[in-house]
């Protein structure tokens, strides 16, 4: 896109999704460069997620290319050394933390298991890896230890968030990671995760209907309408002078001081006509 | 505009004809409640104080475990078994706690609420018609014909359309804005005088946001009805609310003209919580995050400000006390330095 320091971690070249009839996602291409972010922004059923399902091995495109750290990554893993590997590429954090985490595992287990199965290192080692981790995400010592149904959603998305960076990715996708927090937890986690990429170069994808959290993490944004993409750039410039009407709609639907919420007429919303 | 067929109760206790004009619709006043959790009692709500007076909005705010929902269920008399409830909650100047039967049943047609997860709500396996004039069938009387017809005039009072085939379909034919739509015109057909409407926005997008706020308000306006709307989103209640109303920990701790919230809060957990908020206009270096996490009712202390650790005003005084609301510049804040931080709110802490 705008700013390339170098070969991008990842690329996707007109990716196609197919559910039957429906074309979720349609000839959708973006290159992430190294330490920058990007965000995905689009209303429900837009294919945010979908790409961000595909980009992870979730889900098969039905055309189109994704290169990870020079690695296609369209077609399935043939291998668990393949599979490990893509997982050291990518990974992601979902918008629920009630739901991503294993119930019967502590943070520190769990974190120990990724570090074992991804870098195979000695146990003193892990030890004090999962120390560093959970330091950067700020749990202490007994949230470590317990369990999740012991901890708050914010804790929650803390263990979710170290997770998937113990396995050191070079790409970290944030599906809605932020949403279900507090104001003033999401705060924090937003703070973290800058520290985290100045830190550690990894590269964020960012989805997200909040457009003050994409604002504030991510330098370059693409729109999605329908599963195509209607707009792309500067995420300041995109939010500042948004151009297709899909954005402008987005743009305004932001709640502010003086905020007058319209109506607009059944059926120019995909969600309501639904 | 037709009356949405608002029936009055005959004679009751639930008079409509208020008080006295000004009055408020609903008074809360020094609502304290207590559930019992592992054989210990849990204080869930501390001294709650809260008007709405007729055709008013107010915005209820607060994060996770400010008591905003507990508050919504305990005026709705929707508290778990058990609950040990003090203060008073008065509607129309009947006592709500006193209400039993036919007089319950007409208070809660007269309060609508309006809930975050419309699909939660909703019996999967009957059609969304059953729904939507169940309460005008039981609570009100209405035969089956006449309450189709009603609720068909109102989704297309709330944008929908076809209305009678939307009454035949189930709810997970629905997308959630169409859901959310129509659990609006089922609160909206029993004629009520007071939404209370707890996150109603919450799980749908931005667009779809606006849409059923714009619904939302457009209707409250034109049937003059009032409403206490309850979010964690301090710009949502802010922009669509008269008043807006600040929980932390259980307790009440501002109370303001939604306009001035922003500009001019007047406790620091108001000023800070919108500090912490990302900016759409502009990129902060670092955001101003609140340290530590919002603390529940039942974790706040004895004896201090239960803001205090987290407070960046914090000092001695704040930890002697709990502190008492202080009426200041029209609106209320339960600040013990809340008269000496005038005006310095808006400054970043330590400039």
């Amino acid at each position: 896109m705008t700013e390339t320091n170098g070969a991008p971690v990842l690329e996707v070249t007109g990716l196609r999704k197919e559910f039957g009839e429906l074309v979720a996602v349609d000839d959708v291409s973006f290159r992430l460069p190294p330490g920058r972010s990007l965000a995905v922004v689009g209303e429900s059923g837009s294919g945010k997620t979908t790409i961000a399902r595909m980009i992870v091995g979730l889900e098969r495109p039905t055309s189109g290319a994704i290169t990870a750290c020079g690695h296609d990554r369209s077609r399935p893993a043939r291998s668990t050394r393949d599979r490990r590997r893509r997982g050291r590429e990518v990974q992601i954090v979902f918008q629920d933390p009630y739901t991503s985490l294993d119930p019967r595992q502590n943070a520190d287990d769990t974190l120990d298991e990724v570090l074992r199965l991804h870098h195979g290192w000695p146990a003193n080692r892990r030890r004090a890896r999962i120390a560093e981790l959970t330091g950067l995400v700020g749990l202490d010592a007994r949230q470590s230890r317990a369990l999740p149904r012991a901890l708050s959603g914010g804790q929650r998305q803390r263990v979710a968030i170290a997770r998937a960076l113990a396995a050191e990715p070079a790409v970290l996708i944030l599906d809605e990671a932020v949403a279900a927090l507090d104001v003033s937890i999401q705060a924090q986690v937003l703070n973290l995760l800058a520290d985290i990429r100045d830190e550690t170069h990894v590269s964020y994808i960012l989805i997200s209907h909040d457009l003050a959290v994409v604002r504030q993490l991510t330098h370059e944004t693409i729109v999605l309408h329908r599963g195509t993409v209607v707009e792309r750039g500067l995420t300041a410039h995109v939010l500042d002078n948004p151009e297709h009407p899909c954005t402008q709609r987005l743009r305004a639907s932001v709640p502010r001081p003086g905020w007058k919420p319209r109506r607009h007429t059944l059926g120019t919303n995909p969600d309501l006509s639904g | 505009m037709n009356d949405p067929g608002r029936v009055q109760p005959a004679a009751s206790t639930l008079s409509s004809g208020a008080a006295a004009p000004g009055a408020p619709l609903l008074e809360v006043a020094g609502l304290t409640v207590l559930l019992e959790v592992n054989q210990t009692k849990r204080a869930v709500l501390r001294d709650v104080s809260l008007t709405v007076r007729p055709g008013e909005a107010v915005g209820l705010v607060g994060e996770s475990g400010s008591g905003k929902s507990m508050t919504a269920r305990a005026i709705d008399r929707l508290l778990p078994r058990g609950a040990e409830v003090e203060g008073s909650i008065r509607f129309g100047g009947a006592d709500v706690a006193a209400l039993a039967g036919a007089d319950l049943r007409r208070y809660r047609s007269q309060v609508a609420m309006i809930f975050q997860d419309p699909r939660a709500h909703t019996n999967p396996v009957r059609r969304v018609g059953d729904f939507v004039t169940e309460a005008l069938r039981t609570s009100l009387g209405v035969n089956a014909a006449e309450a189709r017809r009603r609720a068909v005039d109102m989704l297309t009072q709330v944008g929908i359309d076809d209305g009678a085939r939307r009454l035949r379909q189930y709810p997970h034919e629905m997308s959630g804005g169409m859901l959310q739509r129509i659990m609006i015109a089922a609160a909206l057909l029993t004629g009520p005088r007071l939404l209370l409407a707890d996150e109603p926005t919450t799980a749908l997008d931005v667009t779809t946001q606006a849409e059923v706020m714009a619904i939302l308000d457009g209707l409250r306006r034109e049937f003059g009805l009032a409403m206490l709307f309850i979010t964690h989103d301090l710009e949502l209640a802010a922009a669509i609310c008269d008043r807006t109303v600040v929980l932390y920990a259980g307790q009440v701790v501002e109370v303001r003209a939604s306009a001035l919230l922003h500009t001019d809060p007047l406790h620091p957990y108001t000023a800070a919580l919108a500090a912490a908020r990302p900016d759409i206009a502009q990129t902060a270096h670092r955001l101003r995050a609140i340290p530590g996490r919002p603390l529940s009712a039942f974790e706040a202390p004895d004896g201090e400000c239960a803001f205090a650790p987290r407070c960046a005003y914090a000092s001695d005084i704040c930890r002697t006390a709990v502190p008492a609301p202080v009426e200041l510049d029209g609106g209320i804040s339960r600040c013990a330095r809340a008269h000496e931080l005038r005006g310095h709110l808006q400054e970043a802490p330590g400039d």
